[in-house]
C-alpha cells in the first residue's frame, strides 16, 4: 500500500518579514554532505539583495529605537523558539554538515545557547564599552555605543547554523539590521532559522536572509551606498575575493570585519569584537552650570 | 565699535633654521627627494626649506621604527614608557610659547588659539596617555593587550601639532613606534617636536618624522612593514587609503571630513547660541573637520538670530595671526583659498544669498572674510560639500523631525550641535543625530579624555579617551577580550 505523498516545502528567501522567491526565478540544487539531492533553494539575485537592503534600512529606526531590554527579550525569544524546533534543526544540520547525530545536537544546542548569551548583552554592552569622560572643564561628557546601521553579513560556509547565529546575533543585538548571505552549499538550516525569526517577534526587515552565492551577491552589497558595514567571514580563505570586497566597501567607507584565513571555530566563546565592530561610539557634551 | 591698537606677539622666541631635514632614528638627516619651501600664509614669506622624503627615506624611517619597536620600546615596561611621555608633556609645556608662535607662523591661525587651545591641549594629550602606558590591562581590552608594531601616521595642516599629539601619544603609550608625516604646508612644529623627543632622550627610532607631500604619504601608508595606519584628512584621501590597505593585515583608523549641522531651536539661549555658531564655523578659519558649517535654525527665530549673528560677525577681527586681538587668521594655503572661493562662487550662482561684514583684508597672504549664505537648500553644493573655510550655510526648519532629517542628510557624520533650553529635547536630538560627537549648548570642545571620530564617511575609529587606545592595541578574538 502506497504511503501518503508528502508535501514538500519550497525554500524561499526571507526579506522584510516575508518569504518571497528570488525575483530572478532562479533556484539551485542543494545536496547533503554525500552529494544526494535534498531540495532546491532560491538563488538570490542582485535585485533581491537590493530589496533586502531597502527592507533592512526601513526596519533600522524602529529596531534601533527599541529599548535594550526589549531587544534582549526578543533575542531570548528566538532562542526559545529554536529550542522548540530543535527536533527539526538537528537533522537539518546533520544533513547539511554531515555530522554524527550527537555532534549535530551539540551544534544546535550551541547555537541556541549562543543566542541566550547574546540576548544578555543587549543591555550590558553600553555599560561595558561606554563611559563618562572626566574632561578638564565644566562639562558633562558621556560616550556610548550606537548601532552602525545596515550591516551586510556573509555567513560562514561550513557552520550552517551555529556559525550563522554567531554572526547574526552580535549584529542585531546592538540595534543594527542586517542582510545575510547564507552558506551556499548548506543553506537549509538558515531557511528554517528564517521561519524561527518570523515567529519570534523580530520585526520584519531586521534580519533578511538570502540563500545563494556570496561571490555573486557580495560585490553588490559591498558597493551598496546604503549599507554601512560588512562582515566578510563567509569568504574566509578566498583572499582575492575578500580584497575585492574590501576595496568596494571603501567607496562609502563601510566598516569591514575582515575575512580570516580559515573559518573560525564557532564553539569558542566569542570576543566582544563581533559586536563592537558594528557599533559607533557617540560622545555627547553639555555644559554644567546653574 | 572700539578701535584696537596692534598687540603683536613677538616671533623672536622662534629660532627658525634656513632648512630642515627628516627625523629618522633619533637624528636629523637629509632627504633624498626635492626640498620644498614652507611659507607663512599670512605674508607669503618663506619660513624655511624642508626636506622631501622619497621611498627610500620612508623605508629607512620604517626600518628605524621597526628596530626601535623590536629591541627597545615593545620590551620596555609601561611604567618606563609613561615617564618618557610625561617628560614630553612637560617639555611641551615649558616650550609652549615657542610652539604657539611657530604654529601661528606656519599655519596662519591666530596666536590666541594656538596659545590657548592647540598647545595646551597637546601637552594635556601627552599627559593623559602617559598615564595609560602602565594601565592598559584596565582599559577593557583584555587582560594583556599587545601593541601592534609600527604605526604609519599621516596628519593634516589645520591643527598640525595637535593632530601629531592625537596620533603619537596613544601610539607610544600602547608600545608602538611611529613614522609620522606632517602636512606639506605645516611641517615646522612637527620638526620642533622632533627636538623635544631628543631633549626627552626618547630612544632613537621610537618617533620618526618624514616630511613631504602626497607621494611621501602614499609611500608610508603603502609600506609593507607597517602594522597600523592612522590618517586624518579628506574623505577622498581616506577612501584611497582604505583601498590601499585592503587585503593586508594593517589596522586602520580614519578621521575624515564633515558637514556638521548646528541646530538652533526657538527656545535656545540666543546669545550663547550666537557665540556657539561663531565658534563653530569661524574657529581656526573654519579649517575644522567638525566645523558647524550648516546652521539649521528654527524658522520662527531665523530673522532675529541672523540679525544678531551678523552683528557679532561684524566684530570679528581678521588679520595678523600673531596679533593677540585677532579672531580669524589666514587661510592656510593658496590652494585652499582657491577652493573656498570656488565654492563660495558656486553658492552665489546656485542662488543663495551671500553676506560678509565689512572687513579690510591684508594685501599679501591668503585671506577670506567670514561669510554666511542664506536661503540655502539641501541640494546646494555649499550645503553638501565640505568647504573647510569660514563659510556658513544657513538653512531653516520647523519641527524637530525636520531638523533631524536635514541634519542627517549627509554622507558624513562627524559632529553636530544642538541649542535648546529643554533638557529632554537635547537628549532626544542627541539620540537621533548620526554623528560621533554631539555638542549640546556648546560647540568645538575637545579634551584628551573625550573620544572623537565619525560615523559613515567621516571615517572610523576613535581618537582620545579610553576608546582611543583600541586603535593601537591588538585584541584577542577569543573569549574574555573585546
Amino acid at each position: 500500500m502506497a504511503g501518503r505523498i508528502d508535501v514538500r516545502k519550497t525554500n524561499k528567501l526571507y526579506i522584510g518579514g516575508a518569504f518571497p522567491r528570488s525575483e530572478s526565478g532562479h533556484s539551485y540544487e542543494v545536496t547533503d554532505s554525500k552529494g544526494t539531492f535534498v531540495a532546491n533553494a532560491s538563488l538570490a539575485s542582485r535585485k533581491d539583495a537590493r530589496d533586502a537592503v531597502v527592507a533592512a534600512r526601513k526596519a533600522f529606526a524602529g529596531w534601533s529605537g527599541r529599548t535594550a531590554y526589549n531587544r534582549a527579550q526578543i533575542l531570548y525569544r528566538i532562542a526559545e523558539v529554536m529550542e522548540d524546533r530543535r527536533p527539526q534543526f538537528v537533522p537539518a544540520v546533520r544533513q547539511a554538515e554531515g555530522l554524527t547525530p550527537a555532534r549535530a545536537e551539540k551544534a544546535v544546542d550551541a547555537a541556541i545557547d549562543r543566542l541566550v548569551w547574546y540576548a544578555g548583552w543587549a543591555d550590558k554592552l553600553t555599560q561595558v564599552v561606554g563611559n563618562a569622560n572626566p574632561v578638564a572643564g565644566p562639562y558633562f561628557n558621556l560616550s556610548s555605543p550606537e548601532p552602525t546601521g545596515v550591516v551586510a553579513v556573509l555567513a560562514p560556509q561550513e557552520s550552517s547554523l551555529l556559525g550563522l547565529v554567531s554572526v547574526v546575533a552580535p549584529v542585531i543585538v546592538t540595534g543594527n539590521t542586517t542582510v545575510v548571505v547564507t552558506s551556499y552549499a548548506r543553506p537549509l538550516p538558515a531557511v528554517t532559522f528564517a521561519e524561527v525569526l518570523a515567529t519570534s517577534d523580530v520585526p520584519g526587515g531586521v534580519v533578511n536572509l538570502l540563500t545563494g552565492s556570496a561571490a555573486t551577491i557580495a560585490p553588490w552589497l559591498a558597493s551598496h551606498l546604503d549599507v554601512n558595514a560588512i562582515d566578510l567571514v563567509g569568504v574566509a580563505g578566498d583572499a582575492t575575493l575578500a580584497t575585492d570586497l574590501e576595496v568596494a566597501a571603501a567607496e562609502n567607507l563601510k566598516r569591514v570585519r575582515r575575512a580570516p584565513a580559515a573559518e573560525p571555530d564557532w564553539t569558542l566563546e566569542p570576543a566582544l569584537g563581533a559586536m563592537t565592530d558594528f557599533v559607533e561610539i557617540k560622545t555627547v557634551w553639555h555644559p554644567i552650570g546653574v | 565699535m572700539f578701535e584696537y591698537a596692534p598687540a603683536p606677539e613677538s616671533r623672536s622666541i622662534v629660532d627658525l633654521k634656513p632648512s630642515y631635514g627628516l627625523f629618522v632614528d633619533g637624528a636629523f638627516v637629509d632627504g633624498r627627494g626635492t626640498a620644498f619651501k614652507t611659507i607663512n600664509p599670512a605674508t607669503e614669506e618663506t619660513l624655511a626649506e624642508v626636506a622631501e622624503a622619497d621611498e627610500a627615506d620612508v623605508d629607512a624611517a620604517v626600518k628605524a621604527a621597526r628596530r626601535a619597536y623590536t629591541r627597545v620600546w615593545s620590551r620596555m615596561p609601561g611604567s618606563e614608557r609613561a615617564k618618557y611621555l610625561y617628560r614630553i608633556a612637560r617639555i611641551i609645556q615649558e616650550r609652549s610659547r615657542e610652539f604657539a608662535v611657530l604654529e601661528s607662523l606656519d599655519n596662519g591661525k591666530p596666536i590666541r588659539e594656538s596659545r590657548d587651545i592647540d598647545v595646551p591641549t597637546v601637552a594635556a594629550h601627552f599627559f593623559y596617555y602617559a598615564g595609560w602606558a602602565d594601565k592598559l590591562a584596565y582599559a577593557g581590552l583584555g587582560s594583556a593587550p599587545r601593541p601592534l608594531g609600527v604605526a604609519a601616521q599621516v596628519i593634516p595642516w589645520n591643527f598640525p601639532l595637535l593632530m601629531l599629539a592625537w596620533k603619537v601619544a596613544p601610539a607610544l603609550a600602547c608600545g608602538n613606534t611611529v613614522v609620522l608625516k606632517p602636512a606639506e604646508t605645516t611641517p615646522l612644529t612637527a620638526l620642533l617636536f622632533a627636538e623635544v623627543c631628543q631633549q626627552a632622550d626618547l630612544p632613537p627610532g621610537v618617533v620618526n618624522i618624514v616630511t613631504g607631500a602626497g607621494a611621501t604619504g602614499q609611500a608610508l601608508v603603502g609600506h609593507g612593514d607597517v602594522d597600523k595606519v592612522a590618517f586624518t584628512g579628506s574623505t577622498e584621501d581616506g577612501k584611497a587609503i582604505a583601498r590601499t590597505v585592503a587585503g593586508t593585515a594593517k589596522r586602520v583608523t580614519l578621521e575624515l571630513g564633515g558637514k556638521a549641522a548646528n541646530i538652533v531651536f526657538d527656545d535656545a539661549p540666543i546669545d550663547q547660541a550666537v557665540e556657539g555658531i561663531v565658534d563653530g564655523i569661524f574657529f581656526n578659519q573654519g579649517h575644522v573637520c567638525c566645523a558647524g558649517s550648516r546652521l539649521l535654525v528654527q524658522e520662527s527665530i531665523a530673522d532675529e538670530l541672523l540679525d544678531r549673528l551678523k552683528r557679532r560677525m561684524a566684530t570679528l577681527r581678521v588679520g595678523d595671526p600673531l596679533d593677540k586681538n585677532t579672531d580669524v587668521g589666514a587661510i592656510n594655503s593658496a590652494e585652499q583659498l582657491a577652493r573656498i572661493r570656488e565654492l563660495a562662487e558656486v553658492g552665489e550662482s546656485e542662488g543663495a544669498g551671500r553676506w560678509s561684514p565689512e572687513c579690510e583684508l591684508p594685501t599679501s597672504g591668503f585671506w577670506f572674510a567670514p561669510t554666511l549664505f542664506t536661503d540655502v537648500s539641501q541640494a546646494h553644493r555649499i550645503a553638501r560639500e565640505e568647504i573647510f573655510g569660514p563659510v556658513l550655510s544657513v538653512l531653516t526648519f520647523r519641527t524637530p523631525d525636520e531638523a533631524v532629517a536635514k541634519a542627517n542628510n549627509t554622507p558624513y557624520g562627524l559632529s553636530a550641535g544642538v541649542w535648546t533650553e529643554k533638557g529632554s529635547r537635547i537628549l532626544a536630538m542627541a539620540d537621533r543625530l548620526r554623528a560621533g560627537v554631539v555638542w549640546a549648548n556648546t560647540f568645538n570642545k575637545f579634551d584628551p579624555t573625550s573620544p572623537f571620530g565619525g560615523y559613515q564617511e567621516s571615517g572610523y575609529g576613535r581618537e582620545g579617551g579610553r576608546h582611543g587606545l583600541a586603535a593601537y592595541l591588538a585584541v584577542d578574538e577569543t573569549a574574555g577580550a573585546q
